[in-house]
């Protein structure tokens, strides 16, 4: 270390350390108390996030003691279902790793395969290099990072990619934070495939479904921000639509709920229409009635509605 | 002798954390930087060789270094200059420029004098090392 740096060389092994004034500093509590209020259920990875600040903050007060404090690498898998909020938290933990001092600036460049591989011979370096730049003082967040890898196709310029992208994780590490994102099957196989990825990223984390009670409460959530509320029929209602739905092909927990809250929306705004003579209240217009749930083809059909949708048309 | 062109050329030359310093300047300005080299160094030489395309859409320094490192491997012996251009509407220039290469070994400029009609005497600069072709210059 640079001697006229002004850290300390040599304290006595009892000097205090404020750890929890360093907490308060980073004002990292309020990033994690968020996390909590909107984010429902996965408790894994809130326990990991919990770790990983634990871990920068205390590495962070050893290196102001003049302790050594190798750059601990970051890059992280995220696996699980489709809607079980990987994006979601990955523009978080770049916010809380920016907070924590471990990446400059702190924003989300979110790619997947085609932002990365090129068309042509040639053309892959550069175009990784470019997306690479753009990331660096931030996150890059590669979605179903497994498309870069095909197996059939050892031509595949993907590998290309991953080439550059394993360097500059082992040579870059304080410049960017590498988040690889996919379905928990297919990202292992991926790993499998490319030994050296797996061990340069340091956590894994699993993203679990969402039970459906954490999924009622998140329809909740989405609703409130929206300025909507159920009828407590309604709210009956959607817990049987949700214990359904799952049961359902193409089920996307949270993005599913998304979609069924915007087209009952749709059908309350019918509803309201429909009735064009009586007088509306306020109160009418940001409820959501039974029937608007009700009236889904999860309950008539058995069906998705966007997959009936789709029948329908080839029926006619 | 030491060639003094835009910002910054009377002070001694820059360490890199001091140039990263000054491309988060332009960064945080908004200013698209981009990288350019030559062997030509002539004052009123304005069209340097780009090296690569201006970056826009950068949010860090760490890209841009990688970039003018890269530009001074490959031409360890020509001048390389960073650009800040600034886009906003009524400047759209150049806001920043300086130099962060430099040959060893600078052999500088002749004043050439030309007679006019009346005995007018007209001025101008001849670099030496334009002496060669392109590419043989600064060899040393």
């Amino acid at each position: 270390m640079n001697p006229d740096s002004g850290i300390p060389q040599n304290l006595p092994d009892d000097t205090p350390v404020d750890l929890a004034g360093a907490f308060r500093d980073s004002r990292i509590q309020e990033v994690l108390d968020q996390l909590d209020r909107e984010l429902i259920g996965l408790k894994p990875v809130k326990t990991r996030i919990r770790e990983i600040a634990a871990l920068l903050l205390v590495d962070r007060l050893r290196k102001g003691l003049g302790l050594t404090s190798g750059a601990p690498s970051l890059h992280m898998s995220f696996t699980g279902n489709s809607g079980t909020g990987k994006t979601t938290v990955a523009m978080r933990m770049a916010e809380i790793l920016h907070r924590l001092g471990y990446v400059r600036k702190g924003h989300l460049v979110a790619v997947t395969r085609d932002d990365l591989v090129g068309q042509y011979i040639g053309h892959t370096a550069p175009k990784t290099r470019e997306v690479l730049k753009k990331a660096m003082g931030g996150v890059l967040f590669i979605d179903e990072a497994y498309y870069l890898y095909r197996a059939e196709n050892e031509r595949d310029y993907g590998q290309e990619t991953i080439e550059i992208l394993l360097q500059v994780m082992e040579n870059q590490r304080e410049d960017l934070v590498v988040i690889l994102a996919g379905y928990k099957d297919r990202m292992e196989e991926f790993f499998r495939s490319n030994p050296g990825m797996s061990s340069r990223i340091a956590h894994h984390l699993d993203f679990p479904d969402y039970s459906p009670q954490e999924l009622l409460s998140i329809a909740k959530l989405m609703l409130e921000r929206q300025q909507y509320y159920f009828s407590a029929q309604a709210e009956k209602a959607f817990q049987d639509y949700i214990l359904r739905r799952m049961q359902m092909p193409h089920f996307a927990n949270a993005r599913s709920m998304r979609n069924a809250l915007d087209r009952a929306r749709l059908r309350q705004a019918n509803r309201l229409f429909a009735r064009n003579q009586a007088k509306l209240t306020k109160n009418d217009l940001v409820t959501i009635e039974a029937e608007d749930i009700l009236a889904s083809r999860v309950f008539k059909e058995g069906l998705p509605d966007d997959k009936a949708a789709v029948r329908q048309g080839a029926i006619k | 002798m030491r060639i003094t062109q835009g910002t910054f050329s009377f002070l001694p030359d820059f360490s890199d954390s001091e140039i990263s310093a000054q491309v988060e300047y332009c960064l945080k300005n908004n200013w698209a930087v981009s990288v350019e080299f030559t062997d030509d160094p002539h004052p009123r030489n304005t069209y340097w060789e780009m090296w690569g395309m201006p970056m826009f859409d950068m949010k860090d320094a760490a890209g841009i270094m990688h970039e003018i490192n890269q530009c001074r491997k490959a031409y360890p012996n020509h001048y390389v200059r960073v650009n800040g251009f600034d886009s906003t509407r009524g400047w759209e220039t150049v806001r920043l420029s300086f130099i962060v290469n430099r040959p060893k070994h600078e052999p500088g400029f002749q004043v050439l004098r030309e007679e006019g009609p009346g005995r007018r005497i007209r001025y101008t600069l001849h670099s030496y090392a334009t002496e060669k072709p392109k590419g043989e210059r600064y060899k040393d």
